[in-house]
């Protein structure tokens, strides 16, 4: 088991689970079928993948107020991904990760794509800032 | 996080279950942005519709009840999906007008005032230089932030309801001096002559920025504007590039010159917006074809200002009988409105007023498949921005080239791109 990304304090739980690596931002009203927890924009990286359980990187995140609720929407229906990971997040986005206690963390390094992929297994460990490599895929 | 003798009660349950779930939220989220400690608000404006909420959002309302929550500061809602009293006249759905009344019960019985509004700062209370807020609706904040130097962050639904409850919000981001310096320039060389001008400038700089964090410094800005040319700005601004926050030199009240903008640092980049980058936004939207199935003013509710020249350029006309003209405000500016007769100018030429509402969160997909609705043509880059994502084809041109259409049914000639 290795360090492979570290950041500063997150929130939440340590998690387990299968890496989903994005290269575009995420908005909860644009990106995501908030109905089903799939990434439902044309063209965007992740387009027609779900969340579901899933940690998943963005680098960035776009978009208003929709994203303070839209998570504990997914939580509800157990469609809620296990983690999210973010080089630069917003205030809604984390207000809404809180509210639906779903683990995040920001300000990752280095870029995950050096030395992750998607479908690795990984544990994030919000508290101890740090992201580590389970299982390569 | 540093917290007071009331703040540690509160986390300790003392003042209810409530006030601890809404405290703790607000510890997690001040901790995670490396909040040193929470700062006493005066003031709450919250989104409280089902658009926006779903039903996560109104379930949480319920248990926080259950809980015995109540709001100890004034809170004011943000407009919602419906207008109660006009929804008869079949424009929405009558479930989602049942699960909207069943949110607003809830909302009352939290204390919530439901004024409805986007444009509290115009019309239901304005902070003062430096007042500390916990708003909602991005257009709001941006405004508060920038043309008036309050501060305040991004407050989504929870965070709102925590802040009312509590009374504070953690101190990160725009509380303070730090957040609060301009970082990138934008010197502005285009003629701004109506509010879609202005809404197109902030479509720019918000497409250049796309980012929270960074504070956009506008220079150059020689015309004299009003604050419903900066509503238009913000709005856009915001919506475009989730920026809470721009400087205006000269304009706004933390820009007196460029020096004070930047805090004496150097922008890292600087860009220059003429005729031609304004014109190229306009072209973003294309019509895809002349006949325009309605025209839109909204997105933000219009000010007694912005329905004045509506009803100006209505008066003693007609709406096309192929294309529907709507107009959304709120319910002070529509009492207002009726008085100077600016309400009836707009119905008499045909046209729909709703209160309390906004029209992308009144279902617009279903309202455009009900009526065989394509093409929206709005003076509003907000609207534009947001209805595109609506399988709608918006239309984005000048006030007075909207309500031409509006009469004509479709677009005027080739050449009038604005």
């Amino acid at each position: 088991m290795r360090a492979v990304l570290r950041a500063p304090r997150g929130f939440g739980p340590d998690v387990e689970g299968e890496v989903l690596l994005s290269r575009d931002t995420f908005s909860a009203r644009y990106d995501m079928d908030r109905e089903t927890g799939v990434i439902s924009r044309k063209g965007h990286s992740l387009e027609g993948m779900s969340l579901v359980g899933k940690i998943v990187y963005f680098p960035a995140v776009q978009g208003g107020v929709a994203g303070g609720w839209a998570f504990l929407k997914l939580k509800g229906r157990g469609i809620a991904p296990a983690g999210i990971l973010f080089v630069i997040t917003n205030p809604v986005m984390i207000q809404g990760l809180v509210l639906a206690g779903i683990p995040a963390m920001h300000h990752l390094s280095p870029d995950p794509f050096t030395v992750l992929k998607t479908g690795d297994r990984v544990r994030m460990s919000p508290s101890r800032g740090v992201v580590e490599l389970l299982a390569s895929a | 996080m540093e917290l007071t003798e009331r703040e540690r009660r509160m986390r300790e349950g003392e003042h209810g279950e409530a006030s601890r779930i809404a405290i703790e939220q607000q510890i997690a989220v001040g901790e995670f942005f490396e909040a040193e400690r929470l700062v006493p608000v005066t003031n709450v404006h919250m989104m409280g519709d089902t658009e926006v909420m779903g039903e996560g959002g109104s379930a949480f309302v319920e248990s926080l009840l259950a809980k015995g929550a109540k709001f100890c500061l004034p809170v004011t809602t943000n407009a919602r999906c419906v207008d109660f009293e006009r929804a008869a006249a079949g424009w929405q759905d009558p479930d989602t007008v049942a699960r909207e009344a069943a949110l607003v019960a809830n909302l009352r019985k939290l204390g919530a005032m439901l004024v409805d509004t986007c444009i509290n700062y115009q019309t239901v209370y304005q902070p003062h230089f430096g007042e500390h807020l916990a708003w909602g609706d991005t257009g709001t904040v941006i405004w508060a932030n920038s043309v008036v130097g309050a501060r305040t962050n991004y407050e989504a639904g929870p965070a709102a309801i925590a802040a009312g409850i509590t009374g504070v919000t953690p101190s990160y981001g725009y509380h303070l001096d730090a957040q609060r310096v301009g970082k990138v320039r934008f010197e502005v060389r285009c003629a701004l002559e109506d509010y879609a001008d202005w809404g197109a400038l902030g479509g720019i700089v918000g497409r250049k920025t796309l980012d929270y964090w960074k504070v956009p410094v506008l220079a150059g800005v020689s015309v004299a504007l009003g604050c419903d040319e900066l509503k238009h700005f913000g709005a856009a601004l915001a919506s475009y590039g989730s920026c809470a926050m721009f400087h205006m030199v000269g304009v706004t009240p933390e820009a007196g010159d460029e020096a004070e903008a930047f805090r004496g640092g150097e922008p890292e980049a600087s860009r220059v917006i003429d005729d031609k980058a304004l014109a190229a936004f306009y072209r973003t939207y294309p019509e895809d074809r002349a006949e325009i199935d309605v025209v839109v003013f909204s997105g933000p509710q219009l000010s007694v200002l912005e329905m004045r020249k509506i009803a100006e350029l209505l008066r003693g006309r007609r709406v096309h009988a192929d294309t529907a003209l709507v107009v959304t405000t709120n319910f002070a500016n529509h009492q207002m409105a009726s008085r100077l007769g600016y309400v009836q100018a707009i119905e008499e030429a045909g046209g729909k007023v709703f209160c309390g509402t906004c029209w992308y969160i009144m279902e617009p997909a279903r309202m455009a498949a009900q009526f065989g609705w394509k093409n929206v043509l709005t003076n509003s880059a907000k609207l534009a921005n947001i209805i595109g994502g609506y399988r709608l084809y918006p239309v984005l041109r000048r006030t007075e080239v909207c309500v031409e259409a509006a009469v004509a049914g479709r677009l005027p000639a080739e050449g009038i791109l604005r």
